[in-house]
């Protein structure tokens, strides 16, 4: 004889008939349909004899809803298991610090690459993973040696879209983080930057910039991921783009371009180029340095702020925050709302307006010579030190021409550019493509521009930009 | 006897957030992925698996809606194939947490299958739980690299003309110390084989042999058992998937036409060779 059982089954969250399986799998037909649907239309199922059990546990290990619990007879509902409940939380103090630089200081002579992943280094990154691609590569060969001296992690994955996949796994678990490459690489991991995007992560993304679509010239410079970098992941929402134009600023805009990702919890690009990546110049490392980290608690509501255009805290993984991380669309603690129109709207408008209502704290750009110029030339990255050049001797014959150098490339410097380029005779825009920037910089001056195009894979010739100035011949 | 309050008849509560306590869940009647969250929960109340500090890393499609978002644990629910590359980067991150993906066969091994075979290559500390329903199941039943040949699908109306992978032999080849194979007609044999998965120090992979009533069943159901009128399309998937699977111990003693068609299931280690 059997001992009896009692069968609890939560109608509430049965599927009902199409289902099933309780009653097929039980062998003492304890089960049968209900004798009227549910709001939802559904007839469930009901353990309506339940004296027949035989306590076999068929039904409650088959069932796909977990809808169904057999206990003996005068016995309570199992026990749900114990939690061992978080780890203790650290609570490191967030925001603006500044903390001594990890390379003593003094001037050093490197590479841009070399000095972009010391500049990581000394931002705290403490997380790689990449790809080997001309010509970012050292860059990876650098933290490879210099990581695991610091306690950092460096991982060589098996392609790019596993390299940004580690890198934004990496940030949930605390880390900062970054990768780089070119743009063959860049165009792989553009989905998961989109990802980014969607779920607030900060990390570094750094394309050093080669010469053509699809393999191209892989050695040879060019500036042709200025669109890519901002539209190229679908969807369109906001993100940040740095152009370094020199050695000092690969590791300074590289630093930069941590504490933007930390402070907007936003992937930042570094758009460097080749010529900038394999330049050998003297650094001066300062004694200190400047750094953001990260905002971690209160951990209720990661996803959402109050504000229409605020950066919620971000919690990591192991902290008791329960994280519901999705690219899907989803409400502020991560819920996935993927049919529901306010919070869409909510959210696209939110990931765009941190970035653009705060753009007073990301331009970032230089001037040349702009007092009196008459003609304006806009340039950016490499290209923007031919333009430099080219403006200084054209100064020394006599000529009214200046420089807006832009270092923050996305979100647009509007209204730098708007209030640097009005009232000129003439705005030049020389870079190494078909004219990416000389398309942003009339939008946002409103004005005729000249686009200098350069795209033979060589660097920004600044004798022709030269002539230009001088001769009106391109 | 039948009680109606929610709590008491999720004897796994504490597992669970509080909102999937209330609410079923989005899986179709009679999903085979519901049957394995059942075993894994149950697997991991054993065991027990700390949830406080577990990540669970899911893909897309309706074996990643598994854990996310249903489990009161971390969640990091990703881009399409992508799952074995962010739990990589979050267990190399964080090696103090348990890494554990669970994923479709769609997300896994089709578009995945370049991250899965080089995380077993490296045997890179994760769990990887690969829910094969057999196709495509959120996007309306598409074949997949899993679909077995001959079966129909959205996509091959006329019957799938290709063969399918053998995960078990593809990530044991690759170098993965720990794989195993279960149904979720076998609950009790499949919540045990996820606690021996789970028990692994390393790379672990198990191939969850799951079922889809609703595009893998309807469309063939030619293939299943002939049931009686009162019998679900589920309940004639699972008739079907314990007639097909044999423990590969029994097998050994069968003859090759014996054994023609069977689907192996148990545990492979990586130093036996391939099954």
């Amino acid at each position: 004889m059997p001992k009896p059982h009692r069968v609890i089954l939560d109608e509430s969250l049965c599927k009902g008939q199409a289902c099933a399986l309780c009653a097929q799998t039980c062998p003492a037909g304890v089960f049968r349909p209900a004798d009227r649907p549910t709001p939802q239309g559904i007839v469930p199922m009901q353990a309506a004899f339940p004296e027949q059990c035989i306590g076999c546990h068929q039904c409650d290990q088959l069932c796909p809803e977990l809808a169904i619990d057999v206990v003996p007879a005068g016995a309570l509902p199992t026990p749900p298991p114990p939690r061992a409940g978080p780890l203790p939380r650290p609570n490191p103090m967030g925001g603006w610090q500044e903390s001594p630089a990890l390379l003593p200081p003094g001037t050093y002579f490197m590479s841009g690459n070399e000095a972009c992943a010391e500049g990581a280094l000394a931002a705290g990154c403490r997380f790689y993973a990449g790809y080997p691609i001309t010509p970012s590569s050292e860059i990876m060969v650098h933290m490879a040696q210099r990581l695991p001296e610091l306690g950092g992690n460096f991982m060589q994955m098996e392609d790019e879209l596993g390299s940004i996949a580690a890198v934004i796994g990496a940030a949930w678990g605390g880390l900062k983080a970054m990768t780089a490459t070119s743009g063959p690489g860049i165009s792989l991991m553009l989905e998961n930057i989109g990802y980014a995007i969607m779920t607030e992560t900060p990390c570094v993304i750094v394309d050093v910039q080669r010469a053509g679509p699809s393999t191209g010239q892989a050695s040879r410079p060019a500036q042709g991921d200025i669109m890519q970098a901002r539209w190229g992941t679908h969807g369109g929402v906001d993100l940040i783009a740095l152009a370094p134009w020199s050695v000092q600023e690969m590791y300074e805009l590289t630093i930069r371009a941590f504490n933007l990702a930390e402070r907007f919890r936003v992937p930042v690009f570094l758009l460097a180029d080749e010529i900038v990546g394999h330049l050998y110049e003297t650094v001066t490392i300062p004694p200190a340095v400047r750094t953001f980290e990260r905002l971690r608690w209160p951990q209720d509501m990661p996803f959402d702020t109050p504000e229409p255009d605020g950066v919620p805290p971000m919690p990591a993984f192991g902290e008791g925050a329960y994280l519901l991380v999705t690219g899907s669309t989803h409400d502020g603690r991560g819920y996935r709302r993927t049919t529901d129109a306010a919070v869409q709207d909510r959210l696209m408008r939110r990931l765009s307006a941190k970035i653009r209502r705060h753009q007073d704290e990301i331009d970032d750009w230089e001037e040349h010579f702009l007092e009196d110029a008459e003609r304006v030339l806009v340039a950016c990255g490499s290209a923007a030190r031919s333009a430099l050049w080219a403006v200084q001797q054209a100064r020394r014959q006599g000529r009214t021409v200046g420089l807006l150098r832009l270092k923050s490339l996305w979100p647009f410097p509007d209204e730098v550019v708007a209030s640097r380029c009005g009232g000129r005779r003439e705005i030049i825009v020389p870079e190494m493509n078909l004219g990416q920037l000389a398309g942003e910089v009339r939008r946002a001056a409103g004005v005729p521009v000249t686009s200098l195009i350069q795209v033979a894979g060589e660097p920004m010739d600044p004798r022709r930009i030269l002539a230009y100035l001088l001769e009106g011949n391109w | 006897m039948v009680t109606m309050t929610a709590t008491s008849a999720y004897p796994l509560a504490s597992l669970l957030r509080q909102a999937y306590l209330r609410q079923s869940t989005a899986f179709c009647p009679g999903c085979g992925h519901g049957i394995f969250m059942n075993a894994f929960l149950r697997a991991a109340a054993v065991l027990p698996l700390d949830f406080d500090r577990t990540v669970f890393v899911s893909g897309i499609g309706c074996g990643a809606w598994v854990p996310s978002p249903h489990f009161l644990a971390d969640t990091l629910h990703v881009t399409h194939g992508r799952a074995v590359a962010f739990a990589a980067g979050v267990q190399r991150a964080r090696p103090d947490l348990n890494v554990i993906v669970i994923s479709g066969d769609g997300d896994l091994a089709t578009i995945g299958g370049n991250h899965l075979i080089h995380a077993a290559r490296r045997q890179t500390s994760i769990k990887v739980f690969c829910l094969n329903n057999w196709l495509f199941g959120m996007t309306g039943g598409q074949v997949s690299a899993t679909t077995p040949r001959h079966a129909r699908t959205a996509t091959t109306p006329a019957g799938n003309p290709d063969p399918p992978f053998d995960l078990v032999r593809l990530v044991l080849g690759a170098g993965a110390p720990f794989a195993a194979r279960w149904p979720v007609s076998l609950p009790r044999q499949l919540a045990r084989g996820i606690e021996h998965a789970l028990r692994e120090p390393g790379f672990a992979f198990v191939e969850v042999l799951s079922i889809c009533p609703t595009h893998f069943g309807r469309i063939n159901e030619a293939l299943l058992p002939a049931g009686e009128a009162s019998q679900s399309i589920p309940w004639r998937m699972l008739e079907w998937l314990r007639r097909q699977c044999i423990e590969r111990e029994k097998a050994a003693a069968l003859s090759p036409e014996e054994r023609a068609g069977k689907i192996l299931i148990g545990e492979w280690r990586g130093e036996e060779g391939w099954p």
